[in-house]
């Protein structure tokens, strides 16, 4: 920052150093920004070349929407694995659960059709109760043990929705779900990717100020210490049952809610679409990203769509229009695991902490009036 | 009534019987010290009493309270602190955050407070306030872990091998604090290899031989019985 800075004119420096100081104590305002910043760029950076000839503007919209998504999902993964240390493999079964609990109350399946609204906060509610449920029985486990558990319950969920046919209609999957009105003001128009691109920044927007609001409470301070030394932490008082429930079951609201919206955007939900490799691909983005850092598992997640859904998918486009012999024969998006896996790879020999390392702030507990000591 | 009694406490780890009916007191203001070869139970004793192991049977009361069944977080809140076999500092925090930790059930204005008694009996850790505990030297991560468990205001301090892997110099600065620690009026209860300075210290003594205690008795006493000075002492 200061490196930047110093290069600019003087007032213009001062201006930074001023806006830098007032963001920083008032953090929920700067992601407000920040985030404000990124809708507005993203799209403009999409029209710029080389990137506007990769595909139309709609197109760009709709998957940064969805890249938005897994970057939701892994924030929300990073709360389990980042701050508290516990090793989730079946991730994408709360997101999955948050999908069918839209899917079934706003849908032609059941014929019933209740606003999306008040479904956001129950589909993170059911989050939490699994995520609860799922944490229970497994809080004597660690490591590998718990990992290989959660693994079990990332199939489980799946499984269940494909065998369950009478309620979940089995491999076809629920379709023609509602798209997220707002009643007598607004309805969304599926031909108009836009509306569902700025629901999706604002719920980045609340979900990346919960976390950070969490990271720097008690119950963050708990989570860390657990990760750090879990005997130490108990040790000092800390009670390690709640706190690791408290953290399966933030994890667990934050893939529930983005959940809803993602069977929204898409209107189908079938449990194909959340099997093991969506949890692996969250993971991997956590990984590259950075664990613990949420900024940087939110990019980590977003880049990590990007290339696999736009650039793989053109490139291969690309060599078959050009009909390049034996390139044009390459379906290139079946080598999105072989790009994940070498990356992963790279990143644990070269850089284990992630492409932006988690830097810890020195954090102090406020006291009683707010202030901070 | 004692501050801390354990009577006839049995605790296994899986099949292994590892404390074969250990009773023991601290009163209010004293030091006591737990004296055993490798494999003893001191450790067992201590992670017994701070809840991280439960006793099969037997009862731990603390003020006649019984608080064998209760999870180590009440345990803490109750008054008994246990600074951790191997220090334990939490590494990638500052020296004031694992503070904070050690005060983790309390809130209010006291808190500030205890900063300070803190760094009053260690000045190094003043010195260190913001530095990240995992690049400390042995001897102050030992510091910082006696001052986390200080923080939580015990009335009785678990101490387990705070000798561990120091110079002897600052073995002797650590035990001069402890000593300090209970002029102030915290009972200890002291874990150690190094006998001969733990019963330097300390008001009474038991000696714990493969999970049972064979001997009780007062500090200067167990210094001169020639059996505990041949087996603990090298004398």
């Amino acid at each position: 920052m200061s490196r930047l800075t110093s290069r600019l004119p003087a007032p213009l420096a001062r201006l930074a150093a001023r806006l830098t100081t007032h963001f920083t104590s008032h953090r929920s305002q700067g992601i407000f920004f920040a985030i404000v910043a990124l809708g507005i760029l993203l799209p403009i950076l999409s029209r710029v070349p080389p990137f506007g000839a990769l595909q139309s503007i709609n197109a760009w919209t709709n998957a940064f929407t969805i890249a938005v998504i897994y970057s939701i999902l892994a924030i929300g993964l990073n709360v389990v694995i980042g701050f508290a240390g516990l090793l989730d493999l079946g991730y994408a079964a709360f997101f999955a659960l948050g999908g069918y609990t839209y899917a079934l109350v706003a849908s032609p399946f059941l014929n019933i059709h209740l606003p999306f609204w008040p479904v956001l906060i129950i589909g993170a509610i059911i989050g939490a109760i699994f995520g609860v449920l799922l944490g229970a029985p497994t809080l004597r486990l660690r490591g590998d043990y718990l990992a290989i558990v959660t693994l079990g319950f990332g199939e489980i969920v799946p499984i269940t929705l494909l065998n369950a046919d009478k309620f979940t209609a089995g491999t076809i999957g629920i379709g023609g779900i509602d798209k997220p009105n707002i009643p007598g003001l607004y309805n969304f128009d599926l031909t108009n990717p836009w509306p569902f691109y700025i629901l999706v920044l604002a719920m980045l927007a609340i979900v990346v100020i919960v976390v950070y609001r969490l990271e720097d409470s008690k119950i963050g301070r708990a989570w860390e210490a657990i990760r750090e030394d879990e005997l130490a932490a108990e040790s000092s008082g800390i009670n390690t049952t709640i706190s690791k429930l408290q953290a399966f079951a933030v994890g667990a609201a934050i893939a529930g809610f983005i959940g809803v919206f993602n069977a929204a955007k898409l209107t189908i939900v079938a449990p194909d679409m959340f099997g093991f490799v969506v949890s692996v691909s969250t993971l991997s983005a956590v990984v590259l990203g950075g664990m613990g850092n949420v900024v940087g598992v939110g990019i980590g997640a977003f880049v990590i769509y990007l290339i696999q859904s736009v650039f793989l998918k053109q490139l291969s486009i690309l060599f078959t229009q050009l009909s390049i012999p034996i390139l044009k024969d390459i379906d290139f998006l079946q080598f999105q695991y072989v790009l994940y896996g070498a990356a992963l790879v790279i990143m644990m020999l070269r850089r284990p902490q992630g492409i932006f390392p988690a830097r810890r702030r020195h954090r102090t507990f406020t006291d009683a009036t707010g202030n901070s000591k | 009534m004692a501050l801390l009694e354990l009577k006839d406490v049995n605790t296994y780890y899986g099949a292994v019987h590892a404390l074969r009916g250990v009773s023991l007191k601290v009163e209010e203001g004293e030091i006591v010290t737990l004296i055993g070869s490798n494999g003893a139970g001191k450790t067992t004793t201590l992670r017994t009493i701070s809840g991280l192991e439960r006793a099969r049977s037997g009862s731990i009361t603390l003020n006649g309270q019984s608080i064998e069944s209760l999870p180590p977080h009440q345990i803490v809140a109750l008054g008994i602190s246990h600074a951790p076999e191997g220090r334990r500092v939490f590494a990638r925090m500052s020296v004031r955050e694992n503070l904070e930790m050690g005060a983790f059930l309390r809130r209010g204005a006291d808190v500030e407070k205890d900063f300070q008694k803190v760094f009053e009996l260690f000045p190094r850790l003043k010195e260190r306030e913001f530095q990240a505990a995992g690049t400390m030297s042995g001897g102050e991560q030992q510091m910082l872990a006696i001052g986390r468990a200080l923080m939580a205001q015990p009335k009785i301090l678990l101490l387990d091998e705070p000798s561990m892997g120091l110079a002897p110099i600052l073995v002797e600065q650590i035990f001069d604090i402890v000593k300090e620690i209970n002029q102030r009026g915290t009972a200890v209860l002291l874990v150690e290899q190094n006998a001969m300075m733990a019963l330097g210290i300390a008001k009474r003594g038991y000696i714990l031989q493969i999970g049972e205690v064979t001997l009780g008795d007062d500090a200067a006493k167990l210094a001169n019985n020639p059996k505990v000075k041949e087996a603990y002492l090298g004398v």
